[in-house]
């Protein structure tokens, strides 16, 4: 029963973010529960932004690495309190988004350069690519780069 | 003649959060209009990102009401929508875009970080989102409104005429001596002059709208309509 569960949870943790797929949604911290009730999987999850169209993705494929993983049933819930902060992120995923060029949340100063480390940079755009993601310039190597948001 | 529209129980709960889920669905909607037609990318990008937390708001809220959030945009009439009147009038041109954009923010953002310390623990979760990203639309809106406003002798005609034609219709939101505090320091920076309030718009919350709201509304439901249950 442990080991099903431990099992199950390692499926469930492995998920990418369809957006970000060098983050799992652990490394995101939006998992919050894996549990077993029976042969079903039940795992709760939280949303990161309202609106964020890879929350209906990743409850997709929660379902279908627990289908791989030897639990064809299973149950995605999502719960809002309390509510999902980019603090909940990991320092693997944070590491991870730097590497691929993704400057992680940062509540103190500007983003530095995911490519250089320049501190010298400044917001293009408060918006980016994703709800996630804000738009940033490199002042000292001229590169654009995207970093995550705080929230 | 046989109807896909479902009735709505008149319970003050749903009732209420019908009022804020339409605001955020009808204005969300409005703002993906903007799609394919934002004067830059980076607007075209802010203009999709502001209508998809509006549109999820809208999410959370539907589900709160225990009934199916797909029905409820989908399948209700313009009288049965709460939304004001003020989130369903035409985009019109940037200017008008951006200032409603602002005057209803500002409202939303305020409504939303009371709604943190909300009784009802729904309302109070949705709010600890919501108001993250409102604060985000404020400033947005708010960083145009001043360049428009403080802009060009153009630009300036085109944000003050949207700010006059807008202002009737900011009658109905809550806390208006809150609000109108509010959105003073942003207008005056604008150089936008004030418009007196005179005679108000009505709220929205009885369902009764402007023309504008039926014809929105056929565009956005003309596919649940047409062809009921369908997937894909």
């Amino acid at each position: 029963m442990v080991e099903k569960l431990a099992r199950a949870r390692a499926a469930v943790a492995a998920v990418e973010d369809p957006e970000i797929p060098v983050l799992t949604i652990e490394d995101l911290g939006i998992l919050r529960d894996v549990r077993l009730d029976g042969d079903t999987v039940e795992v709760t999850i939280t949303p990161t932004y309202s609106g964020c169209p890879a929350m209906i993705a990743i409850g997709l494929e929660i379902e279908t690495a627990l289908a791989r993983a030897g639990f064809p049933k299973s149950q995605v819930r999502s719960v809002l309190s309390p509510a999902w902060t980019t603090d909940w992120m990991s320092e693997a995923g944070r590491r991870k988004l730097l590497a691929y060029g993704i400057a992680p949340p940062n509540p103190n100063a500007l983003p530095s350069c995911p490519q250089c480390g320049s501190e010298n940079t400044e917001q293009i755009s408060a918006f980016g690519s994703t709800a996630c993601k804000a738009l940033y310039r490199c002042l000292a190597c001229r590169e654009p780069f995207d970093a995550f948001k705080c929230h | 003649m046989t109807t896909t529209s479902i009735a709505v129980p008149d319970e003050p709960r749903i009732q209420t959060l019908l009022g804020l889920a339409d605001d955020a669905l009808i204005l969300g909607h409005r703002l993906s209009e903007w799609t394919g037609h934002a004067p830059t990318l980076e607007e075209e990008l802010a203009l999709a990102n502001i209508a998809l937390d509006l549109i999820g708001q809208a999410r959370m809220l539907y589900q709160a009401t225990g009934l199916d959030e797909d029905a409820l945009a989908y399948l209700r009439d313009p009288p049965q929508f709460r939304n004001m009147p003020i989130a369903e009038l035409p985009n019109g041109d940037f200017a008008f875009t951006m200032v409603r954009l602002f005057l209803v923010s500002v409202a939303a953002d305020r409504f939303w970080r009371n709604a943190v310390a909300s009784e009802d623990p729904t309302i109070a979760a949705i709010a600890a989102k919501a108001e993250k990203e409102t604060a985000y639309h404020v400033r947005h809106a708010a960083a145009w409104v001043i360049r428009l406003g403080d802009g060009t002798p153009e630009s300036h005609r085109r944000a003050q005429t949207a700010l006059n034609a807008l202002w009737p219709y900011t009658g109905g939101f809550a806390d208006r001596a809150g609000w109108l505090q509010a959105v003073a320091p942003v207008l005056s920076e604008a150089t936008l002059v004030q418009p007196a309030d005179g005679w108000m718009q009505p709220s929205g919350r009885d369902g009764r709208h402007t023309e504008h709201l039926g014809h929105l509304l056929a565009e956005m439901q003309i596919l649940p309509r047409t062809h009921p249950g369908a997937t894909w």
